[in-house]
């Protein structure tokens, strides 16, 4: 197929389709309205399920419903909606339901603003609801990329009965770009959902239940360990970045998402006045690509850390870094996008940049 | 040598956990023969919630998921629309409905989702240990209304039914106890019939249930008998309080 | 063509200033070149003021933002003067002179005025003013041909306003003769 035009939230709601998903659950809230739009035109058509909820509280719990009931579901949300769902999250990581959760995050704190931010790095790889859980966290740079993880993203929440959490900002969700559909999947080979709540007639002689509670320490703490397992598991398989333009860098930039977009435009213009830089791009911000780290010359002169916050990310590249080189941070916040000349500067002054 | 009385296949060997003198026991009971005799129990999901009745996931002889607190109708809704066929019922109590959960289920009535709510009302947080539910009466004591409810400081006992009975997707809604023989027998009924309701797809069905909590109020289980009819009976009045069936029939 | 072509357009909002910018990235799309477009979106493009930024590009797009645009298309006078100063020294000022009557100071780069508004009363629709000023921009930078221009517009119109395709046409020829008329060229 030609590459068609799209605007980002309608291909994250075209991909999620041709991902295989049964049913969506959603609150409105912008910039990612244009997701539920779409899918509310084209579930119903498909014979699927769309529903909009009460709130982002519901929609969440809605999808721990049909999620434990075997089905591929999803929902999305921006900042504080996805705030608002936290709780639920950390109940669908605990009784290890698949789920596919997008987040189209714009400038906090608070209500904060509606433009582009990444000030919710935190909230997707520490997450703010309770226990130990991670969600597998994929932090796409364009609306091809972003198409080409959707389609995957079900079939990787399947494959280890774990939530994916896919996060843009809200530039992706808004702009248009030429894409592809087209591009194959992975193909993974998928364990049968024998665990789903979808009635004993289905599974004679075994009672199936979605839960997270064990009162018992000791049962909780095994959980907990189990939990752990198939984290490394994920650490281990499914870790994603990119490297460009590494060998023999003298600075080495650190950006994800839409920064890395605006970052591969400043490394072409450093180039040109000769400062040679590279850059990691972790396509995977859980688990966090602390390997690409032994990428880095030893005399490369420093670590820029780019994002569209007041720092979140750089906690991540400064354990992956290790006191081996100095760390530098450029961050723009509230919706300010930053255009690649900014970037130059940050590197040609990286000494006033230098946190560590 | 005939078996006179057998528990039902509706409930698991699990022995359930409720104290004393407490209803939940006969309500599950109510509960379980009813999926069995509408012959739905294999297809039946049941969704636990937060309180005492959080094991109840244990307790029902069919597939359950447990739900956050004040959560349940949102799960039911996300399982019943992608399996329209099963039969997914929730079981809560007053503080998970009808305080942290009121919106959930106030919108779940509102769609007409085609589930069931056993909606347990003993007008006092038993789980965390006796503080003031919203359906607690006036001048109740309670660790958390010590001097009792006061009108003017914690407003009045909430009435979900009357609530409810305003809602266009509600189907079927009756409110009962299972105080007396008199009282079960009548519960029994209307618990069957939101099953039926549900099974023939007629909507938001749900039955509030009048129940007791002798160790919270601080009673004996059969002064906690008493209490309800003397006490909790006159503010939340029994009946049938909608039934879009009985207008068709 | 450049190899990319940053290009910035704005206006009120209602004058078409958001299509014109989709049209350039779908007609890159069709032509199998790299096309991208991100709005000023939120409460501002309601009533106020509307712009969208738009890259046509032969390669993969790298930052979606840029600091200078090449091509600036003002179709109000807050427009101009909020984005010439951001604009490339070999760059382009294309500009509505219907409501922009002051002759444009201090500018270094080629600035064209075209009174779109006039022009598109004139073929009897003024909400045909944006293809007026298509027409004129395509007849300076050659960006895109008429086949490629004319088959987006079917597209976008649609069945519902497949009336309207000719009238389109008309503008945008309209819009390519007033700049073949002043004899200005660029690239």
């Amino acid at each position: 197929m030609a590459k068609i035009l799209m605007k980002g939230n309608e291909a994250i709601a075209l991909a999620a389709i041709k991902g295989g998903i049964d049913a969506f659950y959603g609150y409105p809230i912008t910039p990612q309205n244009e997701i539920p739009e779409y899918l509310s035109k084209h579930m119903l058509d498909l014979g699927r399920v769309f529903l909009q909820s009460e709130s982002e509280v519901s929609a969440i719990n809605m999808v721990y419903g049909a999620a434990g009931a075997g089905k591929r579901v999803m929902t999305s949300s921006s900042s504080p909606g996805i705030a608002l769902k936290q709780e639920g999250i950390s109940y669908i990581a605990a009784a290890e339901l698949p789920c596919v959760i997008v987040s189209v995050m714009r400038g906090g704190p608070g209500l904060g603003s509606i433009q582009p931010s990444q000030g919710d790095y935190y909230q997707a790889t520490r997450g703010g609801g309770n226990g130990d859980y991670q969600l597998i966290v994929y932090a796409p740079e364009s609306i091809q990329e972003t198409i080409d993880i959707m389609k995957d993203s079900f079939n990787i929440a399947d494959y280890y009965r774990n939530p994916v959490l896919v996060l843009v900002d809200g530039l992706i969700g808004q702009m248009m770009e030429s894409v592809d559909f087209d591009k194959p999947v992975k193909e993974r080979e998928l364990p049968e959902k024998d665990w789903a709540t979808n009635g004993t007639i289905n599974h004679p002689g075994r009672r199936n239940v979605a839960n997270s509670l064990h009162l018992d320490p000791y049962g909780l703490e095994q959980h907990n360990i189990h939990l752990q397992k198939k984290y490394n598991l994920i650490k281990e398989n499914e870790t994603a970045f990119e490297l460009v333009n590494m060998k023999d860098a003298e600075y080495v930039i650190v950006a994800y998402g839409t920064m890395a977009r605006i970052c591969r435009s400043a490394i072409e213009m450093l180039n040109e006045k000769g400062i040679k830089v590279g850059m990691i791009r972790p396509i995977t911000l859980w688990p966090f690509p602390e390997a690409a780290f032994d990428e880095i010359s030893e005399k490369a002169k420093g670590i820029l850390c780019c994002e569209l916050s007041m720092g979140q990310m750089i906690d991540d590249v400064l354990i992956a870094n290790n006191g081996r080189h100095k760390v530098g941070f450029f961050g723009r916040s509230g919706g300010v996008l930053p255009d690649p000349e900014e970037i130059v500067d940050a590197i040609v002054n990286f000494k006033d940049k230098v946190v560590k | 040598m005939r078996v006179k009385y057998e528990k039902s296949k509706g409930l698991t060997d699990t022995p359930l956990t409720y104290c004393p003198g407490c209803t939940h026991g006969i309500i599950h009971k109510l509960v379980a023969e009813s999926l069995v005799e509408l012959d739905i129990l294999d297809k039946a999901i049941a969704i636990a919630s937060v309180g005492c009745s959080v094991f109840s996931y244990q307790f029902f002889n069919c597939d359950a998921q447990q739900a956050p607190h004040g959560r349940a109708c949102a799960e039911a809704t996300g399982i019943k629309r992608v399996l329209p066929d099963n039969i997914v019922f929730t079981y809560q109590g007053d503080g998970d409905l009808a305080s942290i959960g009121i919106a959930e289920t106030i919108h779940a009535a509102n769609r007409g989702e085609n589930i069931t709510v056993i909606f347990v009302n003993n007008a006092i947080y038993g789980m965390t240990g006796g503080q003031m539910a919203p359906t607690s009466l006036i001048g109740q004591k309670t660790t958390t209304s010590q001097d009792g409810r006061d009108q003017a400081h914690h407003g009045n006992p909430i009435k979900i039914s009357e609530m409810f009975a305003t809602i266009d997707g509600v189907a079927y809604l009756e409110r009962v106890s299972v105080h007396d023989p008199k009282h079960y027998i009548k519960a029994k009924k209307a618990i069957k019939k939101a099953f039926r309701y549900q099974k023939e797809k007629r909507g938001f069905t749900m039955v509030e249930l009048i129940s007791t909590c002798p160790v919270n109020w601080g009673v004996k289980p059969v002064d906690a008998m008493k209490w309800v009819a003397s006490d909790m009976i006159p503010v939340f009045p029994l009946g049938v309080f909608k039934d879009k069936g009985a207008t068709n029939e | 063509m450049n190899s990319a072509n940053n290009i910035k357009v704005a206006g009120f909002g209602g004058q078409g200033v958001m299509m014109f910018g989709q049209i350039l990235a779908y007609s890159a799309t069709k032509e199998e070149l790299f096309g991208l477009w991100f709005p000023s979106y939120g409460p501002e493009t309601r009533g106020g003021t509307a712009n969208c930024s738009v890259i046509v590009s032969n390669k993969q797009i790298n930052s979606p933002v840029f600091k200078n645009a090449d091509h600036l298309i003002a179709f109000n006078a807050p427009s101009l003067e909020k984005f010439r100063r951001n604009l490339a020294s070999d760059g382009l000022i294309l500009y509505n002179s219907s409501l922009i009557k002051e002759k444009i100071e201090e500018c270094d780069q080629l600035c064209v005025g075209v009174p779109i508004n006039d022009i598109a009363l004139e073929l009897g629709n003024v909400k045909v003013a944006n293809m007026v000023m298509m027409g004129a921009y395509l007849e300076l930078t050659n960006l895109f041909g008429d086949v490629t221009i004319h088959a987006i517009i079917k597209k976008i119109l649609g069945e519902k306003k497949a009336h309207l395709v000719d009238l389109n046409k008309q503008a945008l020829a309209a819009g390519k003769d007033f700049v073949k008329k002043l004899g200005v060229q660029y690239a």
